[in-house]
């Protein structure tokens, strides 16, 4: 076999020029269509309480770090009113609504929010920093999805648990984190309409605005007033919501932590919930896996929402004998990452969704490079105001590391080798953790074997972050309880005729 | 000699399509149409090429458009070997290269010798560039040696001529098939490696596009070498042309943005980029009527 032109290098073409330095322009996505108020009351019984300054706080954008509009903290009394809508909506309209009544409002809802789509999907952005190509593509359609699918279900519930007759459970304490506002708001609020109950829910503090933005959207819709109540606060909002005698369920997703104290505190009260919460989940490499493709789904792993997705693949395990051509090529692809402002329309990672999250995710990368990690950060310049962190990658760690056994809630990735199969699984699995791990061979048989091995409410397979309305979602050991979306979604929200409920 | 790569070609597709959300406005567009056009290998490859089509391809090379004298000359024209001569007389004063398809395009069902000859013709009527098919019959039979010899010898018989390999991504069947040819074409001496003639559907697509470029990428770190990438067939909208360009930017970065290294195979879209230009020059679009069909 002849080698001999090898060495002959490409001959210039007749035009020889300097390559150019092409970089895109600014894209931004215009705001000129969006309105929204500069402080908001609670929605209550359908419609808004006057907005009380004197029990206030304020949301910044957390692009600039100014304040974008100002809330009012729902105080005990608040959450009592919201409660009571609730409980009145539930026993004298919508706890008697067919399954068909309920599912014209749903699909009325699903529709309306594909409509305004481009006007949520900005909102989301300003308010929450997740990059307008992330709001726009996915968490926009995907939350109008949702509603789509159990609006469908409204009318079908007897077929859902054959011979058995679903009954709602009546008013439902929700509680939804920042990092999918809208998104787990159609999560909550979905499943729980169509089967028939009435919602109070709170949104994250720093992420209310969407939820409000609903609210206006519900009014278009002519839901029953009451059915869905929204109280916006922090924490102490939350307990009294949690803590109120009269909810029959509470559906919460958020920190382990949190969940922990919300378990503790309805213990007593047996009382139906469903908790999704944090996770660690493991990427798992294998050497004959497509490894270009592999690299781009790391970066769907964890740079997604700036790695603010408790599904989030956060640690990399990748096969000893391929590891150091994929920290290459990850490492040339993050190059081509944009860090920036969230409304422009090339903005690959946008802003840290608040100060408290930058400062932590700032002090467990500072953590894991003082316990002898090395930190690989992209290249991109990062915006001089709000609140920005490039995409990094921490080499050189181990299973004992903090980066590697806590959650860091960042655009952080920690990346172990391992030699054989069971040395990942083991390894995947030695965490409180489980709700979601990836696999990645182009072997079929490893992707049964080593799924059938993980202890993790979801396992993807050669892909990452892939949602549907369709697929079951949750936790397994500390990770939470109960499944949200597709059909075991309706089990978090009914109670059968002859077992009084299922969780 | 080649090892088979896995690739998935779901993954594939999803990367292509994260990469045409690229917002590209302004004077990044600009940028954009002024490279695409000067990478442009203004093509005609009918049966029916007349002197005076050859002719009037050769002066609109020259001259894509009389209103606004500096804009950029594409690359080359590329045409069969028996109208390079006549390419050669009108173009010899300018930058643009004569590119010939040879090597008994666009099936290479022939012998070696005939597409050494062919070669040879070509060449010594003053192409700069040579467009070769690789024998996708004994590709697809397992006889890559053979296609990696062919490629070899035809290298040699280029002299200085620059080498295009057109692996035909159409007949290759999959992603696989399409990033083990690239690596065949490459390390046999290739100095471009071209996806298609534009004689057979699909011609280039993203994915395969990108599966090349991955493989160029890689043969750069392991060797050092940068090859070239030519998409040639589909690409009619100056819309597909910048998707490809920030193809090219996110997987090989700016070094590749030069048309030494990357070229466009296109004939309709040259008077889509003429029109986007003068729209971003002017802030009008201007009617198709005002641009030449070559």
């Amino acid at each position: 076999m002849s080698e001999k032109n090898s060495s002959v290098l490409p001959t210039q073409s007749k035009q020889t020029t300097v390559p150019i330095d092409w970089s895109y322009a600014e894209a931004p996505e215009s705001i000129s269509h969006v309105t929204f108020n500069k402080s908001y009351g609670l929605f209550i019984n359908g419609s808004f309480t006057e907005y009380n300054e004197n029990q206030s706080f304020e949301s910044t954008n957390p692009a600039n770090g100014e304040c974008l509009y100002r809330c009012t903290e729902a105080s005990e009394s608040d959450v009592d009113a919201a409660v009571k809508a609730a409980r009145t909506a539930f026993e004298g309209v919508w706890g008697n609504y067919s399954g068909t009544q309920r599912s014209h409002y749903l699909y009325r809802i699903a529709r309306l929010l594909q409509e305004r789509a481009r006007e949520f999907a900005v909102l989301e952005s300003m308010d929450g920093g997740k990059p307008i190509r992330e709001s726009r593509d996915i968490d926009i359609p995907l939350a109008a999805a949702y509603f789509f699918y159990y609006a469908g279900w409204a009318d079908k519930l007897s077929y859902a648990f054959p011979g058995k007759t679903p009954k709602p459970l009546g008013v439902c304490a929700q509680i939804i984190p920042w990092n999918f506002p809208l998104l787990m708001l159609a999560w909550k609020i979905a499943p729980a309409l169509a089967c028939g109950n009435t919602v109070v829910l709170k949104p994250a503090e720093t992420t209310s605005l969407t939820a409000l933005k609903f609210c206006e959207l519900l009014q278009d819709v002519g839901l029953p007033d009451g059915v869905v109540n929204i109280v916006t606060g922090a924490a102490k909002t939350g307990e009294y919501l949690v803590q109120h005698p009269d909810i029959d369920k509470i559906a919460f997703t958020g920190s382990t932590e949190v969940g922990k104290v919300i378990q503790r505190s309805i213990a007593e009260r047996q009382l139906p919930s469903t908790f999704e919460l944090g996770g660690k989940g493991a990427f798992i490499l294998f050497d004959d896996a497509a490894l270009n493709e592999a690299v781009e789904g790391i970066v769907n792993a964890i740079f997604f929402n700036q790695g603010h997705v408790c599904c989030a693949g956060s640690r990399l395990l990748v096969q000893e004998g391929v590891a150091e051509k994929v920290i290459d090529l990850l490492k040339k692809r993050m190059q081509h990452l944009i860090v920036g402002d969230p409304l422009d329309k090339n903005t690959d990672i946008g802003a840290i969704n608040s100060k408290e999250q930058l400062e932590t995710i700032q002090r467990y990368v500072k953590t894991g490079i003082q316990e002898g990690a090395t930190c690989f950060e992209c290249s991109s310049s990062l915006p001089t105001s709000g609140y920005y962190f490039p995409p990094t990658i921490l080499t050189g760690v181990s299973q004992s590391s903090s980066v590697v056994q806590e959650e860091i809630f960042g655009p952080v990735l920690t990346i172990q080798t391992f030699r054989t199969t069971d040395e990942a699984i083991e390894k995947a699995n030695n965490t409180p953790y489980g709700l979601a791990n990836g696999i990645w061979t182009d072997k079929g048989s490893k992707i049964f074997y080593v799924g059938s091995k993980l202890k993790s409410g979801v396992v993807w397979s050669n892909t990452y972050n892939k949602f549907d309305p369709t697929s079951p979602f949750g936790g397994y050991k500390e990770s939470g309880k109960g499944r949200e979306g597709g059909l075991s979604g309706l089990h978090a929200y009914v109670k059968l005729d002859n077992n009084g409920g299922v969780y | 000699m080649i090892d088979r790569i896995p690739i998935d070609a779901v993954g594939v597709q999803e990367r292509v399509a994260r990469l045409c959300t690229r917002s590209i406005k302004k004077e990044s567009k600009l940028q954009a149409l002024d490279l695409a056009l000067r990478m442009m290998d203004l093509t005609t490859l009918e049966g029916s090429d007349s002197e005076g089509k050859v002719r009037q391809l050769c002066n609109k090379a020259l001259h894509p458009y009389t209103e606004l004298p500096n804009i950029p000359s594409v690359a080359a024209v590329c045409v069969y070997p028996n109208r390079v001569a006549l390419a050669k007389s009108i173009l010899k004063d300018s930058s643009i290269s004569i590119a010939s398809v040879a090597t008994a395009f666009p099936s290479g069902m022939s012998s070696l010798q005939i597409k050494l000859d062919d070669v040879n013709y070509a060449v010594s009527e003053g192409a700069d560039e040579i467009d070769m098919v690789i024998s996708r019959g004994a590709f697809l039979s397992g006889e890559y040696a053979r296609v990696y010899d062919e490629i070899a010898q035809i290298k040699e018989a280029c002299g200085t001529a620059h080498l295009k390999v057109i692996l035909e991504t159409g007949e290759l069947g999959s992603l696989e098939n399409v990033r083990m040819a690239s690596d065949l074409a490459m390390k046999a001496g290739a100095d471009f490696i071209k996806t298609s003639t534009g004689k057979i559907t699909p011609a280039a697509t993203m994915p395969v596009v990108l599966v090349m470029l991955q493989a160029i990428r890689d043969f750069h770190v392991a060797t050092g070498k940068k090859i070239g990438m030519k998409p040639a067939g589909g690409i009619r909208s100056s819309k597909q042309a910048i998707q490809y360009l920030v193809m090219v930017k996110e997987t090989l970065g700016n070094d590749w943005l030069d048309p030494s290294l990357f070229r466009f195979g296109a004939s309709s879209l040259a008077n889509d980029v003429l029109m986007q230009w003068v729209k971003e020059k002017t802030g009008r679009y201007q009617s198709l009527n005002y641009f030449s069909n070559d």
